[in-house]
Parts: C-alpha cells; sequence; structure tokens
C-alpha cells in the first residue's frame, strides 16, 4: 500500500480525477469573475458528456466527440447567459433548472439512441485507465491542454484589456457601464469561454470512460465551484484546488476497504469549502457584484 | 372591469399568469417531443390520464409521490419567504429520514404514540440541524447559503453511505434493517380500503397539516411576520428593530426540520428502512413545486399533486416514451417561471411608464 502510494500509477490517477474538476473550475473562474455565478456546471458537464459520447460514436472521431462536447457545453452555457443576463432571472434558480434539465434530457436521450436510459454504447476514446507509465499518459492531449488553458486564462485574465473589463463587470457593473463598457456582452463572452471549458471536462469524462452512464457528472460541477472558491476566484488557485481534490479522492479509491471511514476523504472537499468559506483559513471573498444581475438605470 | 394593464399592476396577478403560462410551455414541449419520438400525443395523454386517475390504485401512487414534494416545497418556500435559499433540502431530508430510520429502530420498546412522535421528532431535529448549519455560517460569518447547503448535501451522501454501508448494513442492499413495527406509519389500504395496494400513507395528511401549521406560522405570529418583513425588504427591517441573524437562524432551522419530515412517508410509512438514494431528487424538485405554489404554503399543496401526478404518470407512459419527460418538465417548468416573471414584471413596468 504505502509504497504505491507514489507510483506512476497513482499520480496517473490524480491527474485522471483531477482534469474534470480543472477544466470547469477554470471556467467557473471566468464566469464568477463577471458576475455571473454558474451552478449550471453540473448539468453543463452532463450534457457535454452526452454528445462527446455521441459525436464519437457516429464518427468514430474522439476529436469530432470533443467538438460535440465543447458546442454543447457552449450551447448550455449560453441559455444560462440567456435567462440570467438578458433576461436577468435569478442565476441559482436557473442553474438548478438547468441542472434538472440535463439529467432528465440526457437520460431520455440515451434511451431513444441506446435503447437503455442508464448506458451507451461504447465508443473509443482515451486509454488512460489502465496506464501505468506517465510518459505516455501525458503524451494524450488534454494533459498538455489543461495547462496550456490555464496559462491562456490566466494571461486573459490579468494582462489584457477584456481581463480587466472581466474583472470590471464583475465587481462594479455599474462603473464600467459608465465607462462604456458593455456589461451584457463581457457576461456573455464569460459564459461563452466557461461553456467551452466545461464542454471539454465533459468530453474528458465521456472519453477517459468510453462511454457515457446516467448522472456521470456525479457532483463533479460543485467539486469544480469548490475549487473555484478554495482556488480564491482566480485560474491557478482553481487547478491547484482541483489536483488536491484530485489527490483526496485517489487516495479514498486506492484505501478503499482497508479500514471503515474513507468515505470522509470524498467529502473532505465540501468539509474544507465551507471552512474556507467561513473564514477559519483565510477568508475566501467572491467578487462584488457575483450572483447579481446588472440593471440599467 | 379592470383594464389588462391595471391588472398587470398587481403582483400576484402577474405571478399568477406566468404559473399558468409556464404550464402551457411545458405541456406544449411534452407534446412536441412525444412528436420527436413518433407517438401519438392524444394516445399518450390518455394512456397518462388512464394510469393515473383512472383508478383508485393510480390515486394512491400520485398522493404517495406527491407527499415529499408537499415537505421540500414547504422547505425551499420558507426560506424563500426570507430572502434565502435553501438548496440543502436534499441533504436535509437525508440526514432527517436516516434519523427517522435510526429512532425506529431503537423503538420497539415503545406503544405506537410514543414511538410514532419519537421518530418524527427524530427527523425534525436531524433535518433541522443540517439546515441550522449553513443558516449560522451566514448569520455569524455572512457566507452566502447557496454554496454551503450544496456543500452540505454532498457532506450528508457521504454521512449516510458510510452509516449504511459501515454501520447498519444488510448484505447485498443499500439499505438499513427494518425499524420497529410500533413505528410503521398506516397505510391508507390497510385500515379505510381506499387507494388498496398503493402505497400512500398516512404521513400525507401530516404533510398536508404542515402545510396549515406553516401558513399560519408565516401569516399570524411574529416570528412569520418577522421573516417575511425580512424577505421583503431586509433594511426595513432591520430598522424596525428585526435582528437577521436571528430570522436566518430560525427560518433555516424550521426549513430544514420540514425537510427532515420526508422520511416519514417513505422509511416509516412504505419501506420501514432507510435506502440510499430513496428521495430521487425530490429536495430540489421542491424548488420548481415552490416556484410554481408562489411560496404560498397552501398552493404548495396542489403544486405537490400536480408534480406527483406528472412523476408517476410518466412511470404509466414508460413504454411509449421514456419516463425522463418528467425531469424535463420539471426543469422547464422552473425556467420558464423566472422567464415569464420578469418579462411580466418588465412589461408592466414598460405599460407603467406608458402612462396608462
Amino acid at each position: 500500500m504505502s509504497e504505491s502510494l507514489l507510483s506512476a500509477a497513482f499520480l496517473i490517477q490524480i491527474l485522471r480525477i483531477s482534469i474534470p474538476y480543472a477544466l470547469p473550475a477554470m471556467g467557473a473562474t471566468i464566469s464568477e469573475r463577471g458576475g455571473v455565478v454558474n451552478i449550471a456546471l453540473e448539468g453543463t458537464l452532463l450534457i457535454s458528456a452526452f454528445f462527446t459520447t455521441l459525436g464519437t460514436f457516429y464518427t468514430q472521431s474522439p476529436l469530432f466527440g470533443i467538438l460535440c462536447g465543447i458546442v454543447a457545453g457552449v450551447v448550455v452555457s449560453l441559455l444560462h447567459c440567456f435567462i440570467t443576463v438578458y433576461i436577468r432571472a435569478d442565476q441559482i434558480v436557473s442553474g438548478i433548472g438547468i441542472n434538472l434539465l440535463a439529467l432528465g434530457l440526457t437520460k431520455f436521450l440515451c434511451q431513444i439512441i441506446f435503447n437503455s436510459s442508464s448506458n451507451s454504447a461504447r465508443i473509443v476514446g482515451i486509454e488512460s485507465w489502465h496506464l501505468d507509465d506517465l510518459s505516455r499518459f501525458i503524451s494524450n492531449p488534454f494533459i498538455p491542454g489543461t495547462v496550456l488553458v490555464l496559462l491562456c486564462v490566466h494571461f486573459v485574465v490579468y494582462k489584457t484589456r477584456l481581463g480587466l473589463r472581466l474583472r470590471a463587470v464583475g465587481e462594479n457593473p455599474a462603473a464600467a457601464d459608465t465607462l462604456g463598457i458593455s456589461v451584457a456582452k463581457i457576461r456573455s463572452i464569460a459564459l461563452l469561454f466557461c461553456g467551452a471549458l466545461t464542454g471539454l471536462g465533459g468530453a474528458w469524462l465521456a472519453l477517459d470512460q468510453h462511454s457515457f452512464t446516467d448522472g456521470m457528472s456525479a457532483g463533479r460541477g460543485f467539486i469544480a465551484l469548490a475549487a473555484m472558491i478554495i482556488g480564491r476566484w482566480t485560474p491557478a488557485g482553481a487547478v491547484l484546488a482541483a489536483i488536491l481534490f484530485g489527490f483526496s479522492e485517489s487516495l479514498s479509491i486506492r484505501l478503499q476497504g482497508s479500514f471503515g471511514g474513507v468515505q470522509f476523504f470524498q467529502i473532505f472537499p465540501y468539509i474544507l469549502t465551507m471552512i474556507v468559506l467561513s473564514g477559519f483559513i483565510k477568508k475566501a471573498v467572491p467578487p462584488a457584484a457575483d450572483g447579481i444581475a446588472y440593471e440599467k438605470e | 372591469m379592470m383594464s389588462p394593464a391595471r391588472l398587470l399592476e398587481r403582483p400576484s396577478v402577474r405571478s399568477t399568469l406566468s404559473a399558468f403560462l409556464a404550464l402551457a410551455v411545458s405541456i406544449g414541449i411534452s407534446t412536441v417531443l412525444i412528436l420527436l419520438v413518433g407517438r401519438d400525443p392524444g394516445e399518450v395523454y390518455d394512456l397518462f390520464i388512464k394510469g393515473t386517475l383512472g383508478s383508485p390504485y393510480g390515486v394512491g401512487q400520485v398522493l404517495f409521490k406527491a407527499t415529499p414534494l408537499i415537505y421540500t416545497g414547504l422547505a425551499a418556500a420558507i426560506c424563500f419567504k426570507a430572502g434565502l435559499f435553501n438548496i440543502g433540502a436534499e441533504g436535509q431530508l437525508t440526514i432527517g429520514a436516516f434519523c427517522t430510520a435510526a429512532a425506529g429502530f431503537y423503538s420497539h420498546m415503545l406503544p405506537p404514540f410514543l414511538a410514532i412522535p419519537f421518530c418524527l421528532l427524530a427527523g425534525i431535529i436531524g433535518g433541522g440541524i443540517w439546515g441550522l448549519l449553513p443558516g449560522m455560517l451566514k448569520a455569524f460569518f455572512g457566507v452566502h447559503e447557496v454554496i454551503n447547503t450544496i456543500m452540505m448535501n454532498f457532506i450528508a451522501a457521504g454521512l449516510v453511505n458510510f452509516l449504511v454501508g459501515d454501520i447498519f448494513s444488510v448484505p447485498a442492499t443499500v439499505h438499513t434493517p427494518d425499524i420497529s413495527g410500533s413505528s410503521f406509519l398506516p397505510r391508507f389500504g390497510a385500515f379505510s380500503g381506499y387507494f388498496t395496494a398503493s402505497p400512500v400513507n398516512v404521513s400525507i395528511l401530516l404533510a398536508i397539516g404542515t402545510c396549515f401549521l406553516t401558513y399560519f406560522y408565516i401569516y399570524r405570529t411574529v416570528p412569520g411576520y418577522e421573516t417575511r418583513a425580512a424577505g421583503l425588504n431586509p433594511n426595513a427591517s432591520l430598522f424596525a428593530g428585526i435582528r437577521p441573524s436571528r430570522v436566518i437562524i430560525r427560518t433555516f432551522f424550521i426549513s430544514g426540520a420540514v425537510a427532515g419530515l420526508v422520511g416519514s412517508n417513505y422509511v416509516m410509512g412504505y419501506k420501514h428502512y432507510f435506502e440510499l438514494g430513496f428521495s430521487e431528487g425530490a429536495g430540489f424538485i421542491g424548488i420548481a413545486v415552490a416556484l410554481l405554489a408562489r411560496n404560498n404554503p397552501i398552493v404548495i399543496i396542489l403544486t405537490a399533486l400536480l408534480f406527483g401526478l406528472l412523476e408517476y404518470g410518466s412511470l404509466t407512459i414508460n413504454t411509449m416514451i421514456p419516463k425522463e419527460l418528467a425531469n424535463i418538465l420539471q426543469a422547464i417548468v422552473i425556467i420558464s417561471i423566472i422567464v415569464l416573471t420578469k418579462i411580466f414584471d418588465r412589461l408592466q413596468l414598460r405599460l407603467g411608464k406608458g402612462g396608462v
């Protein structure tokens, strides 16, 4: 047990688990920095996993599947955008509605297309499960891809005019509006990127598992939100927190059955999030206008 | 006769209108989906009605499915009334139902008239404490309740996983052993001959009673008044001497306690054990129930029955169209109701500015 803890297989497992936390967590960071709370992340992840499966199933091409996943993620995210930014309805309720829709719709479509509401046919995907060769695992495009996404998101958010506008719109939309920045436009762009990144996360889930199963997002969208909070609404922080959660979960899988109460490692991310939010460990403070629809005077 | 513009000035008219329109939208979308799948909507709806309202058994099933939704709808509405969000009903009902079952294991020495209240109280306290925590974190540390209630849902799931899997396990199942017979809530079929063989039980009467109690609490008591005041205008209520922290903590406890009563239906009235995943997302659907009822505790009885009808009805038509249609429609009700309410609000503003 103890010697296997630092093995390549263990590191691979951590990365495997962290990817679908890290990508949506970065997406959520962008969205919330722009002032839109996106708890629809969970549903977005699920729908893109489904469409990745569908795209890959019909074309036998994982690359096309990934594209389908990204498009599906963007579409769902833009639905959230329409409801919250343009109609200005409540962001939380919209998220709950979209999550419920995703759960029902994917099962519904799965039943019609694959004749089973609980799982799809097997698809070609990315081999990562049984690998214990780290260099081969890292050569799959998702690992360098996630690092690249992190660098890009960090650069855009902190070093470009768009990023400055994004943060302005999330902190003080009225002031940004007076300066001629379109709050709705910036928030739409933010949600578009959030959808694309979450779609990529969903694509990984489907390709890693080689199929779609009902409810396969299994709370990962919420863990991603937790990672964003623990990362204090910064892209790099979100990714680090995602890896921390991946580590904790891998540990719980490794230790399964060895002693009682291993479930603690599964609930660790949630407890940590509550502690950090409460300020017991350096309090995390969200952007000032996070979650508030902007109403023009 | 008031002009339409004047009628729209009333918020209650606007929200009632959007509730009915949301239902119309979801019926429209379900018809389209049925056509897309290649079925005849008339046939599907016919089967739906026959399977649910066409027999006493069907009605009993609908009532059984509606019961947890009454509790979770109330839980959502109580918090909405105070301007708070409780998306933690799922966790609260999980902990509450487990506590109910746990109390049931140890109540075999008690006669039913003590065992039943004991189990209900366990559910109330379990759910209440699970609601109290995010409430306290909000009141004392100013942490927004949404993330915390979501986190508490997962913590609850992990906790019962551990308790059912490692402590109260029955080999090869995901449920606990049976509770003692003295804490069973009787089914209607067992004592009245109504709804024979369906699982509807006394818990639904308890649920309806809770609705009236909640109505009385919110509209006829001082703490209820404080709840509404804090929800309508936090600043004004603060100046009126209402302590927000007290309202938040109290409201969250009551909301969680009501959600904690869900176990009375499944654990005490139906299976007589606690099972992982028994609630099938009732905690989240309760939000739709509350929205559709505009948070009115009495109207919640009707909207919960409607959603119960949808849930059981979707099972009866599963051979023709996937039962997940129910989830899709619930989601569409949620989304269209918040969108329509906003649209009507804005329409009213525009009409108002037009100088009617």
